[in-house]
C-alpha cells in the first residue's frame, strides 16, 4: 500500500497568489493513498526540501507529489531529496501548477480547480510508480567539436588543456571560420589575425587535439558518454601528410578564376588553393569544380611541379569512425542571402557590398592589399553610407525578426577605421536603434560619433539607386522629419546572421532542437544556456543565438567546462525510464525493432516452460537499457502489448486520462 | 436526445512531448500566455508514446476534445516518433469520426519548445473550437460507469 505525501509550493506568489494553496492542501489530503499534505513558501529551498525529507521519515512515506513549477525546472531537485531521505529518486511525481496553472490564469477559483485536477493526476501516477535504478555506463574519454571557427578552437584547447583529447571536424579546408575573415575586432580594434592565429596554431601544435579540416558528420549513433561518430573526410586530392603548403602547385594551375571565397568572392584564386596564408592545415586543395585535370583529364601540371608529390587526382572521400564521450556543436553562421532585399541594389551595383565584403576589402591580405578601393573602378570612395538592420529586426518575412546583435558594434568600428585611415572620407550611418549593451561597447559608439565625426541618421532607407555613376541613397531622417538623398560612392549594408545552413543537418543527426530560426535550443534559457536537450551535446557560439566574438569565446569555455566535466566521470548514470519487454506476451514479431531509432532491441531465443515439465524455446524481444532513450514508440506499435516504458507506463497514463476526466 | 446545456464545462486533454511541446507550454506559462484552464496537459516523453487506448479512454471517460503536440516533424528529438504519431493517428482520428467523434474534436499540432505563443494560440482556438461543438455525447454514453 503506497503512502504518498503530497507538497504544494507558493512559490513565494507565483502560485499563491492565483490558486488559493489551503484549499488545494485540503482537497488532496483526501485523496486515495495520501497520507500528508501541506503548503510551504518555496519548495524548492533548503527548508522546502527539509520539510520533504522530514514528511517522507515521520509519516513513512513510500512517495512524494511536489505541485509547484515544471517538472522541466525541479524534478532532478526533488529527485534528489527524495533520495536523500532515503526514497528511491523516481518516486516523485511533479504536478506542474505554475507554468501550466498559475501563471496563465487570472480567476483563482478557475486556477484552485485546475491545480487540484492536476494534482490528482500526479497522485493518479505516482500511486503506479516503481522504484527505478538507473544504470551505468563507462565513458570515452574524447570529446568531438564540430565547427572549427573561434568558438570551436577555443573549446578544444580548453578541453585539451584538461588532458582529454578532442577531434575537430571542420567543413571548410582550414579552421578560423569567421574569425579568420574579419579585419579589425571591437571594442579593442586589435587585428583579428594577429589574435586569432597563435590560437590556431596552438590547435595544429596540440598533441590532443585532432583536425579533420574539409571533413563533415556523416552518421552520430549512441547517447551520452559513448557516441559512435562516423566522419567523411572529403577528397581535398592532395595528400595532408605530404603536403608542405609551399604554394608552387598554385602559382603552376593556369585555371584562376575560381571564386576567392575566403575573400567573400571579391577576387579569384587558382584551382588548387591554400585558403589563406595562415590556413590550418597549411595543405592544398582542388577544387574539383575549375580543376581542368578533374573535370576533363587535361592539364596535371600541379602534380608536375609538386616536389613531394602530394597530388592525388584519384583521392575519394574517406570515412573515419571514432567514439566520444561528448560533442560540441559550434557551427557558426553567415550573413543572409539578400535576394529579398532589391531596394538596396546589391545584386546590381557592384558598389554596394556588405559588411563582410567590406572587412575583406579593408584587410590588408585582401583583394585589395588594405587599400579601401571601390570594387567596380578600384578607385577611393569619399562618401561613404552604412544601412544597419539589413534584414535584421524585420517582421515583414523578408528577413530574420530578431536582432542580429553585432552590427551596431562593426558599423561602428568600419566608420571609425575608415575616418581613421582616410580622414578625407564622409561617412554617413542610417540606424534604426543602437544597441550597444557590454563592456566598453557604448563608449566605443560614441568614439565614433564625438571623436571620429560619424554622421549617424535615425532612419530607414527606402531605396539605393545609381545615378550618373552615383550611389543614390534615399532615407528618412526621422529626427529632423525629413527625406533625404546622400549621394555616395559605397554602400556598406549591415547584413543579418544567421545560422550556417549545415546546422539543420547535424541537429537531425544529433536529435538535438531547432528554432523557428534555425539557432539551435539550449536545455534551458537562463540555467542551462550551452547544453542542448540531449545530454552530451552542447552548444557554442552563433549557432545557438548571435553573439560577438568575447561572448562566443565565453560561451564555449563554459562548453569545455561542461564537456570536461563529463569526461572526467569513469560511470554515468542513465536513464531508467526506458523499455521493457513482458516476454510472456511477447510474440518475436520485430515490429519493436523496426521503429525503435537506436536499435536497442534485440531478439534472443529463451526457454519457456509450457506445463507437464516440458519447455519450448520461443523467440522474444530484448531491450538494452543502456542504448534505449525511452522513446516509447515500442510501446504503442507492440501488437501484443508486451512492451511498456517505465515512468511512462500505460497503466499510468490511463491513470491520469481518468482522472483528469473525472468530473 | 439530450439538451446542451449551457453550464457545460468542456473537459480537453492535451498529450505533450517532453521535449518540445511540453517546453513550449511552459513558455507559454513563464511568457504569461493564457490559454482556457479546461486544457489539462498529460506529460509523454514522445508524441509516439501516446497509444490510441489513450485517446479512446478519455472520450469513453468524458472528454470533450483530445489534442497530441510534438516536435515538428524533423526535429523530434527521438529522430521519428512525431512521424509514427503523424501516421497512427491519421488513422485513429478517421476511425472516431466514423464512430460520431467529430474530427474537430481531435487535432495534432506541432509546437516547438521555443513557441510558447503558438501553444496558447493553438489552445485557445481548439478550446473554442470544442465549446462550439458543445458535450461530447457519443461515446460517453458507452462509457463504464464504476
Amino acid at each position: 500500500m503506497q503512502r504518498i505525501g503530497v507538497f504544494i509550493c507558493h512559490c513565494g506568489s507565483n502560485i499563491a497568489a492565483t490558486v488559493d494553496v489551503e484549499r488545494v492542501t485540503e482537497a488532496l489530503a483526501k485523496e486515495p493513498g495520501v497520507v500528508y499534505a501541506v503548503n510551504y513558501q518555496y519548495m524548492c529551498s533548503e527548508n522546502g526540501q527539509q520539510l520533504i525529507k522530514n514528511a517522507i521519515a515521520e509519516h513513512r512515506l513510500t512517495g512524494i507529489v511536489v505541485c509547484s513549477c515544471s517538472p522541466r525546472m525541479h524534478e532532478a531537485t526533488f529527485r534528489k531529496t527524495a533520495e536523500a531521505a532515503g526514497l528511491n529518486a523516481y518516486m516523485v511525481e511533479i504536478a506542474n501548477i505554475r507554468e501550466q496553472c498559475s501563471w496563465i490564469h487570472k480567476d483563482i477559483e478557475e486556477a484552485t480547480e485546475k491545480a487540484i485536477v492536476l494534482a490528482r493526476t500526479a497522485v493518479a501516477k505516482i500511486l503506479l510508480d516503481k522504484p527505478l535504478t538507473a544504470g551505468e555506463t563507462g565513458v570515452t574519454k574524447r570529446a568531438l567539436v564540430i565547427g572549427g571557427g573561434i568558438a570551436g578552437i577555443q573549446a578544444a584547447l580548453d578541453i585539451a588543456d584538461a588532458g582529454y583529447e578532442v577531434d575537430i571536424v571542420e567543413k571548410r579546408p582550414t579552421i578560423g571560420g569567421r574569425m579568420a575573415q574579419l579585419d579589425k575586432t571591437f571594442p579593442t580594434l586589435d587585428c583579428s589575425a594577429c589574435i586569432l592565429t597563435p590560437k590556431m596554431v596552438d590547435c595544429a601544435q596540440s598533441d590532443k587535439i585532432n583536425i579533420f579540416s574539409y571533413s563533415e558528420v556523416e552518421e552520430v549513433k549512441g547517447f551520452v558518454g559513448n557516441f559512435d561518430v562516423k566522419i567523411r573526410k572529403k577528397a581535398r586530392h592532395v595528400d595532408e601528410t605530404k603536403c608542405t603548403g609551399c604554394g608552387v602547385c598554385m602559382a603552376s594551375c593556369p585555371s584562376k578564376k575560381g571564386l576567392n571565397e575566403f575573400n567573400m568572392n571579391l577576387n579569384n584564386r587558382p584551382a588548387i588553393y591554400i585558403p589563406f596564408a595562415q590556413a590550418i592545415p597549411n595543405v592544398a586543395i582542388i577544387d574539383p569544380e575549375q580543376c581542368l585535370k578533374l573535370k576533363s583529364d587535361k592539364c596535371g601540371l600541379c602534380q608536375r611541379k609538386c616536389g613531394v608529390g602530394a597530388i592525388d587526382y584519384k583521392q575519394e572521400d574517406s570515412f573515419v569512425e571514432r567514439k566520444y564521450g561528448a560533442i560540441v556543436v559550434a557551427t557558426g553562421f553567415r550573413p543572409i542571402k539578400l535576394d529579398n532585399f532589391n531596394e538596396f541594389g546589391y545584386a546590381d551595383n557592384k558598389d554596394v557590398v556588405t559588411s563582410l565584403e567590406l572587412e575583406r576589402l579593408m584587410n590588408a591580405a585582401g583583394p585589395t592589399k588594405g587599400t579601401l578601393l571601390r570594387p567596380s573602378d578600384g578607385k577611393h570612395p569619399k562618401v561613404i553610407t552604412f544601412i544597419q538592420c539589413v534584414g535584421s529586426r524585420d517582421v515583414s518575412g523578408c528577413g530574420k525578426p530578431y536582432c542580429s546583435k553585432i552590427c551596431c558594434m562593426y558599423t561602428a568600428k568600419h566608420a571609425m577605421l575608415i575616418r581613421e585611415k582616410y580622414p578625407d572620407t564622409e561617412v554617413h550611418v542610417f540606424y534604426i536603434d543602437i544597441r550597444t549593451p557590454g563592456k566598453n561597447y557604448d563608449e566605443f559608439y560614441r568614439r565614433a560619433v564625438e571623436q571620429y565625426g560619424v554622421d549617424y541618421i535615425k532612419g530607414m532607407v527606402g531605396k539605393v539607386y545609381n545615378e550618373n555613376g552615383k550611389l543614390m541613397v534615399q532615407g528618412s531622417d526621422l529626427l529632423d522629419n525629413k527625406q533625404i538623398v546622400i549621394p555616395s560612392d559605397l554602400v556598406v549594408l549591415a547584413t543579418a546572421i544567421e545560422p550556417d545552413p549545415s546546422v539543420r543537418d547535424i541537429a537531425t543527426k544529433l536529435t538535438i532542437s531547432i528554432d523557428t530560426n534555425d539557432f539551435l535550443t539550449e536545455a534551458h534559457a537562463k540555467l542551462r544556456p550551452v547544453e542542448s536537450p540531449t545530454a552530451g551535446v552542447f552548444l557554442a557560439g552563433v549557432c545557438q543565438g548571435p553573439k560577438d566574438v568575447p561572448e562566443t569565446v565565453s560561451q564555449a569555455s563554459a562548453c569545455a567546462s561542461k564537456v570536461i566535466g563529463l569526461l572526467a566521470k569513469d560511470k554515468l548514470k542513465g536513464n531508467p525510464c526506458v523499455s521493457h519487454v513482458d516476454e510472456n506476451m511477447c510474440t518475436g514479431c520485430s515490429q519493436c525493432e523496426q521503429v525503435c531509432p537506436y536499435g536497442a532491441i534485440t531478439y534472443i531465443d529463451k526457454e519457456f516452460r509450457i506445463g507437464g515439465g516440458k519447455t519450448e524455446t520461443r523467440r522474444v524481444a530484448s531491450v538494452n537499457p543502456a542504448v534505449c532513450q525511452g522513446c516509447g514508440a515500442c510501446t504503442v506499435t507492440c501488437p501484443s502489448g508486451a512492451m511498456d516504458l517505465y515512468g511512462f507506463s500505460s497503466a499510468q497514463i490511463l491513470k491520469e486520462v481518468e482522472a483528469i476526466c473525472k468530473r | 436526445m439530450q439538451e446542451i446545456t449551457t453550464t457545460h464545462k468542456p473537459l480537453i486533454v492535451a498529450f505533450c512531448c517532453n521535449w518540445c511541446s511540453y517546453a513550449g507550454a511552459d513558455l507559454a506559462g513563464s511568457s504569461r500566455l493564457s490559454y482556457p484552464a479546461e486544457v489539462k496537459i498529460i506529460r509523454v516523453p514522445c508524441s509516439c508514446r501516446v497509444n490510441p487506448i489513450f485517446v479512446l479512454k478519455a472520450f469513453q471517460r468524458g472528454a470533450d476534445g483530445v489534442i497530441l503536440c510534438g516536435c515538428h516533424p524533423g526535429d523530434c528529438h527521438y529522430s521519428t516518433g512525431n512521424y509514427h504519431t503523424r501516421r497512427r493517428m491519421a488513422l485513429m482520428f478517421s476511425m472516431l469520426n466514423y464512430f460520431g467523434i467529430e474530427k474537430e474534436r481531435t487535432r495534432i499540432e506541432w509546437v516547438s519548445a521555443a513557441e510558447g505563443a503558438k501553444f496558447s494560440q493553438v489552445m485557445n482556438d481548439f478550446a473554442k473550437t470544442i465549446n462550439e461543438l458543445g458535450e461530447n455525447r457519443r461515446l460517453e454514453d458507452l462509457r463504464c460507469k464504476k
